[in-house]
């Protein structure tokens, strides 16, 4: 098994986001939506060992309906 | 040989027609051919001219190290800037130092094919092109192939996605680009683009070498570059400056306002600059720490009677129209930064609140585009917000200054075009 090191961020396409808003339902603390309901994404990496916002990450990237987003690895600074 | 410490450069013997190739050889007379162009490149320490002054060495080692038959070298001279003239003046009076520069890049890089991109709306440059590429096609044919394209004009056509996807897909639109260096391709082969004012320079480091180019500028931004000079001057016009000259020494050669209010320096995604800080040398280094960019090379002059806020806002309103409307927070954001500043200048009820929002905005929309043309129009903005300070307090304290109500404006724009009118393909 790998071990848990390193962090996360999620990414998301901007060109085929269209606003529906599921990504801020599924995963409130990475995604915060503006006021014309896209969302803004945390940008400073989560740790790989929190798993519950591992998991609504991937949620929030399984519920897409345009398939805009995905989570991006970062390794860890040394 | 041209003297390594004299100007014009890249404009030598322009003489208002674009130089033939027998001309242009005579006016760029090489008596001995330094060493390889890839070692000169690197020693040159030659930024790009279209905008992000990036190594054009990494630039070109990078797209050289893939492995494809099919590469690419693209030349951008699009020109999607409406301040700026320097292409469009360095491809009618020489082009073939342009394509001599392309056709370096290309046999560094191992391409086969050049494209040369001028805006179709341009035809006299297209004619000039099309005209040079003729003279050198009727020579041996050796290295590259030449080929013109001429993409519709858009602000954000000349991007280098949105260049490379209209090369590629025949759409000028801006692409996705996860994780950085990411490289654009044409089918499946790598594409090296550079700004045509680049390649003019390669192709005088190919002819004369690094040292020579290294002749004018400074040790960190070598070389001459472009000036498109505007706004509050006699005559809008292009000069061939040494980086590091200073910003007086541009404008009084520009015949412009000495003791302007604020400059627009770097282009319309660029920053404002207040007309105090007029000694500094005009170089990356030197205008970075106090907000201010060389960017494309564009300077506006705004003179003291002007109102900055309402020139900012015409600017917001002409590239929210911009946008190529793919991505939110652009499409709704910067039509949102346009109306906040629009009610900024022409008052509304409450005019604090609408500040906060406006700064609000700013902060929310940036760094979420796939490209940078959200970031740029609000880096404008708020570079603007601190350069008109004092005039903005007066506009919140609704006691707008005349300069507000004058017709007259200063930055250079053509027309909103309807959205439905607009061509991309």
């Amino acid at each position: 098994m790998r071990r848990k090191v390193g962090g996360f961020v999620l990414r998301v396409n901007p060109i085929l986001c269209d606003g529906f808003g599921h990504c801020h339902e599924l995963a409130p603390e990475l995604v915060k939506v503006d006021e014309w309901g896209y969302p803004i994404i945390v940008t400073t990496p989560t740790p790989l060992a929190d798993l519950g916002a591992l998991e609504s990450a991937r949620y929030a990237v399984r519920g897409c309906p345009r398939q805009a987003l995905n989570i991006e690895r970062i390794a860890e600074q040394l | 040989m041209i003297p390594a410490n004299t100007l014009p450069r890249v404009l030598h013997g322009a003489s208002g027609r674009p130089l033939t190739l027998e001309q242009h050889e005579e006016a760029f007379a090489m008596t001995a051919r330094p060493g390889t162009v890839m070692d000169q490149l690197e020693a040159s320490g030659l930024t790009g001219r279209g905008g992000a002054a990036f190594p054009t060495y990494r630039k070109a080692a990078l797209i050289r190290s893939q492995r494809s038959h099919h590469k690419y070298m693209v030349v951008n001279a699009m020109e999607g800037e409406p301040a700026a003239h320097k292409d469009q003046t360095l491809l009618s009076s020489n082009p073939h130092l342009v394509l001599d520069g392309a056709e370096f890049l290309a046999s560094i890089i191992g391409a086969k094919n050049i494209a040369i991109c001028v805006a179709r709306d341009n035809p006299m440059v297209v004619h000039h092109v099309e005209r040079a590429i003729h003279e050198r096609d009727r020579r041996s044919q050796r290295g590259a192939k030449l080929e013109l394209h001429a993409p519709p004009w858009r602000y954000v056509a000349g991007e280098e996605s949105a260049l490379v996807h209209w090369l590629d897909d025949n759409e000028s639109l801006p692409q996705y680009r996860p994780g950085r260096p990411h490289i654009m391709r044409i089918g499946n082969g790598p594409v090296l683009v550079d700004n045509a004012e680049t390649c003019a320079n390669v192709g005088l480091i190919g002819r004369f070498g690094a040292e020579w180019f290294r002749g004018l500028g400074t040790q960190e931004s070598p070389g001459s570059t472009l000036v498109s000079l505007s706004g509050a001057v006699n005559r809008p016009t292009v000069l061939e400056v040494p980086l590091g000259t200073s910003l007086r020494s541009i404008l009084s050669a520009g015949g412009a306002d000495l003791d302007p209010q604020a400059i627009l320096t770097g282009g319309y995604g660029g920053l404002w600059l207040s007309g105090d800080h007029l000694d500094t040398p005009y170089t990356n280094q030197a205008l970075g720490p106090i907000g201010a960019t060389v960017g494309a090379g564009i300077l506006v002059v705004i003179p003291k009677e002007a109102c900055g806020l309402v020139e900012t806002q015409r600017i917001a309103r002409w590239m929210a129209n911009e946008s190529a409307r793919q991505c939110g927070p652009c499409a709704f954001g910067l039509p949102a930064i346009a109306e906040d500043l629009s009610q900024l200048t022409h008052g509304s009820r409450n005019l604090p609140a609408v500040y906060e929002r406006l700064v609000e905005r700013c902060g929310v929309i940036e760094g979420r585009g796939a490209c940078r043309h959200p970031d740029g129009v609000t880096r404008m903005v708020k570079s603007a917000l601190k350069v008109f300070e004092h005039d903005i307090e007066n506009h919140l304290r609704a006691a707008p200054c005349a300069g507000s109500r004058s017709s007259q404006h200063w930055v250079p724009m053509p027309a909103l075009e309807p959205e439905d009118e607009m061509v991309w393909e």
